[in-house]
Order: C-alpha cells, then sequence, then structure tokens
C-alpha cells in the first residue's frame, strides 16, 4: 500500500528529476533514488507481483517436500538417482524454493548430493557424461 | 569405540575380477589386526563415472561396511590412498544415521499400532503401551 501511494507521488517527480537533483544537492540523491529507483523495482516487480495475486487466475498447486509426503527419510549419497531429480542440467543443487523440498530435507539432501559428487556419481560441473 | 563405517570406493575397469578379490582380502586382513570387523563387501559394478577421474570414464564401484575405531578407518585410508589401482575412495560414517533412522522407524511402528489398536479392540491398549517405550 505504502508504495503505491508513493509510486504516482514519486514518478511524477521523475519526470523532472535532472531539475529536482540539481535543485537540492545533497538531498537529491537520497531523495532521488528511494523515490526513483524504487518505483520503478515496484513496477517490475508489478509483473513479478501478479503471480503472488495472480494466484488467482493461474491456480498453482502448492509446492509440498517429496521427503514428507513419500516419508523418505533415508537421504543416502548413493542413491543417486533420487538426488539426481534434486540437481539442475548444470550440475547445481537446485533450490528449496523451486522444488518445495522443507528445510531439514533439504539440508540432509545438500550433504548427500555433495557426497555424490565426491564419489563420482553426480558431476560437480554439467550432465553426468 | 565401536562405531560403523562404509567404505566405498571406485577401481580402475580394466582390473580383473580376481585382482579385485585379491585387493579386498588383502583390505580386509588389515581391518581384524586393527580390531575391526568387516561387515560386508558389496561389488556395485561397473559404471559411468560423473566425470573423469585419472583419465577413466568408467570405474567399478565397491562397497564395504567396517565396523571398528578410527585407527582401523585410518589404516585402510592409508591402504586405499597407496594402492594404484583404486582411483577414489570415500569413507562416511553411518552408525549414528542409522541409530536416527531406527529411531523414526520405531515412532513410526508405535504410532502404527496405536492408530491401528482402536479399530481392532478396545481392551488391546495396554499391551501396546506396555510396548511403545521398549521400542523408543
Amino acid at each position: 500500500m505504502a508504495y503505491e501511494i508513493r509510486t504516482p507521488a514519486a514518478e511524477r517527480p521523475a519526470g523532472d528529476a535532472p531539475r529536482e537533483g540539481q535543485r537540492s544537492g545533497g538531498d537529491g540523491p537520497r531523495g532521488d533514488r528511494p523515490g526513483g529507483d524504487r518505483p520503478r523495482f515496484g513496477g517490475r516487480s508489478g509483473p513479478g507481483g501478479p503471480p503472488r495475486e495472480g494466484g488467482r487466475k493461474f491456480f498453482r498447486r502448492k509446492k509440498v517436500c517429496k521427503f514428507c509426503v513419500e516419508k523418505i527419510e533415508n537421504i543416502n549419497y548413493k542413491d543417486y538417482r533420487l538426488l539426481g531429480q534434486f540437481v539442475a542440467e548444470s550440475g547445481k543443487i537446485v533450490p528449496r524454493r523451486l522444488t518445495g523440498v522443507c528445510s531439514p530435507h533439504q539440508h540432509r539432501l545438500s550433504a548427500a548430493i555433495k557426497r555424490a559428487r565426491n564419489i563420482a556419481l553426480l558431476p560437480f560441473a554439467g550432465r553426468a557424461s | 569405540m565401536n562405531r560403523t563405517y562404509e567404505l566405498m570406493f571406485i577401481v580402475r575397469p580394466d582390473m580383473t575380477d580376481e585382482d579385485l578379490d585379491k585387493l579386498i582380502a588383502i583390505l580386509g586382513s588389515t581391518v581384524t589386526p586393527a580390531g575391526g570387523s568387516v561387515k560386508s563387501v558389496e561389488k556395485m559394478g561397473k559404471r559411468r563415472l560423473a566425470y573423469t577421474v585419472r583419465k577413466f570414464h568408467d570405474g567399478v564401484y565397491i562397497l564395504m561396511t567396517v565396523e571398528g575405531g578410527g585407527a582401523v578407518i585410518h589404516e585402510l585410508e592409508r591402504r586405499l590412498r597407496v594402492t594404484e589401482p583404486v582411483i577414489k575412495f570415500l569413507t562416511v560414517r553411518i552408525d549414528e544415521e542409522q541409530k536416527r533412522l531406527d529411531k523414526i522407524k520405531a515412532l513410526r511402528d508405535a504410532r502404527k499400532k496405536v492408530s491401528a489398536q482402536p479399530a481392532a479392540a478396545a481392551e488391546a491398549p495396554a499391551a501396546p503401551a506396555a510396548e511403545t517405550p521398549a521400542t523408543a
């Protein structure tokens, strides 16, 4: 809400930003940046925002932790097929926010992936040959 | 000082089966004098490596489960390091993880029993109630 109120107010001065910046040297950068940058950021996150609000329009299934759902407690480094599901094409560990894995399981998962890498079951970088 | 370790190592793919058995026997023979015991040896077979190791693209994976103290592992790792056909190895302590898993399993079993009980019979709860602390 606060952003929405600021946005129109800050956008108008942004139009004559050069004048404003020269008028108050010390205050300009400070007054300009939050005013000039944030609405822009807010404007950018506007497209990013709709997914949040667009939850109504586009139904997005809530991500759930695979390990909690399937009750897999034993996240083992030998199980490279399972671990492979959580490794990106580039070899990176896929972040929790994308996979929906819960924090305790992600912790064990990442440890297991790193072990598997050490014994050449998973690649450090790039796809497994 | 009884801990359980898992040793996974990779030997070069062009090694013959006899040589491999000999190597495993040699490694096993170093465990007993140091006060440990080999619980199991599993040959996981030849597998493509995820990246090249010492110019090899494939390797034969072997998994050994060893019980004993740190001295046993120290000696084993030293052996693995100087053994030329072994291209990579990894030692993992597994007893604590196993303990954790057993605990979870016991907890789940106890819960299963409790949830199954009301449906089955009403007079039985005394028995699982006595059992639950024993398993947990």
